[in-house]
């Protein structure tokens, strides 16, 4: 009898202790923005004693994942599209959308000088293996396959293309030297604004749709302070220089 | 959906990597299980240990140490391109290797199971009847043994069929070289083309269930557990 009672009392801290805390935000981010989003929390909680919980990963799984039941109360996607399409089938708060950041497309390798100020090896094509980001689902790849097509080698890449499921694995295969260059995000590779490692071509804008990253509350985060509260301060002039000193643009 | 849209090419590709996968299991995985279930070598418990590793590992984490080893910086990959094979990564062939050491605990261990139950008396008499080892080996203890090479190679080929982290990370998702079913699976799923994903993963579910239904159901009879 002792036991049992011991048993339910520890189920019961169990269970008490999985519950969320008063004041934490549960944000879902894009892979993309895993940097920045990290200092932001952690600013954000120095700042307001709010949490915030941060889970990575690729726009289109948060998606699938907030269509179904999953407790996020902000969402940080890689594009505008997917917050547009969640305000339509009323998975977010209307009007709460704003682009928090511009993404930025660069070519880079983790061997220097191995891409040239120009982008010119694109069309040399000296090499074997170039990872891009899969252009169905990451829109940092869908922005690669627009600059090849523009610059008219698409085709020539194309079967050299190993594809990553989302931006931070494009990096990885790269950054590892088992692609010799692909198309990133520049947050991924800038520290201060400028490309840290290897060497890099910053695409010019005009090669590509920007892409747009937007902020929208979720269904879920509706009246709740922390989130709200976090969604504000992501405008704040401190995660706006968070934000750019990682390579984004702003509005 | 138009069943001529339908691409098939993950499945095949699929069949042919748990098919190849299969049989340099058994190549590899047959001498392994002989020695540990005879060895009294104190090498016994690590060897055993770091073979059953791919069952308590998250398959991410062999998939990023492929990865890693197999570049251009990793020694396996100056191994591999010494030797004029190229890198693995991205290939069909490395694939075919990491599905070899992912799916290793599932074909070793039932084999050296089989051979441990034999005990020592079926290879004495052998022995005293003049069959050399090889003789033994062959004659006496795979015919013997022959429950747990069937269960090896059914659980070795399903395993392959159904492994998603490791190849999603040295795969590269290249039709027809590295876009195996599961990682087409994920990809209709995420690109949100449910009815694809329905099709696939159905398929997978049903044909998972009836390997297994061969192991534990009426294959059980067949197979028998005893010798």
């Amino acid at each position: 009898m002792r036991s049992l009672k011991l048993y339910c009392a520890a189920l019961l801290a169990a269970l008490s202790a999985t519950t969320a805390m008063a004041d934490e935000v549960q944000v879902a981010v894009a892979a993309n923005f895993t940097k920045p989003a990290e200092r932001i929390a952690a600013e954000f909680n120095k700042d307001t004693g709010h949490k915030a919980a941060i889970s990575l990963g690729a726009t289109g799984k948060f998606y699938a994942q907030i269509r179904n039941g999953a407790p996020f109360e902000v969402l940080l996607a890689a594009d505008d599209e997917t917050p547009q399409k969640m305000g339509k089938e009323g998975l977010t708060v209307p009007g709460s959308e704003f682009t928090y950041a511009i993404g930025k497309l660069v070519l880079w390798s983790a061997k220097p000088g191995v891409v040239d100020g120009q982008g010119e090896v694109l069309k040399k094509g000296a090499f074997q293996r170039f990872a891009l980001a899969n252009p169905k689902l990451a829109p940092y790849g869908l922005a690669g396959e627009e600059v090849m097509k523009k610059l008219g080698v698409f085709d020539a890449i194309q079967p050299k293309l190993v594809l990553g499921e989302n931006i931070s694995q494009t990096w990885q295969f790269v950054a590892t030297g088992n692609a010799e260059l692909g198309f990133v995000a520049l947050s991924q590779v800038a520290k201060d604004g400028k490309v840290a490692e290897g060497s890099a071509w910053i695409v010019p804008q005009n090669l590509y749709s920007p892409i747009r990253q937007d902020a929208v509350l979720l269904a879920r985060g509706k009246g709740k302070a922390a989130a709200e509260q976090f969604l504000k301060y992501l405008k704040s002039d401190k995660a706006v220089a968070i934000i750019r000193s990682y390579g984004y643009e702003l509005p | 959906m138009e069943p001529t849209t339908f691409d098939f090419a993950p499945i095949w590709l699929t069949l042919r990597l748990a098919t190849a996968a299969t049989l340099l299991l058994l190549l590899v995985g047959t001498p392994l299980a002989w020695w540990l279930s005879r060895t009294r070598s104190w090498l016994k418990g690590p060897v055993g240990a770091a073979v059953a590793l791919p069952l308590v590992l998250p398959p991410t984490v062999l998939g990023f140490y492929l990865l890693v080893l197999l570049g251009p910086q990793g020694p396996g990959g100056q191994l591999t391109q010494a030797l004029g094979l190229g890198l693995l990564p991205f290939t069909f062939a490395g694939l075919v290797l990491g599905s070899t050491l992912y799916s290793l605990p599932f074909v070793v261990q039932p084999i050296q199971n089989a051979f441990e139950a034999l005990g020592e008396r079926p290879l004495e008499a052998a022995a005293t009847l003049r069959a050399g080892p090889w003789d033994r080996f062959f004659s006496v203890a795979v015919p013997l043994a022959r429950p747990g090479f069937l269960t090896a190679i059914v659980l070795g080929f399903a395993h392959t069929v159904g492994e998603f982290g490791m190849v999603l990370m040295i795969g590269g998702n290249i039709p027809g070289a590295t876009r195996v079913l599961s990682v087409a699976i994920y990809d209709h799923v995420e690109a949100m083309e449910y009815a694809q994903a329905h099709w696939l993963a159905g398929g997978m579910l049903a044909f998972s269930f009836l390997v297994l239904l061969a192991l534990y159901g009426p294959g059980k009879r067949i197979l028998g557990n005893r010798p």
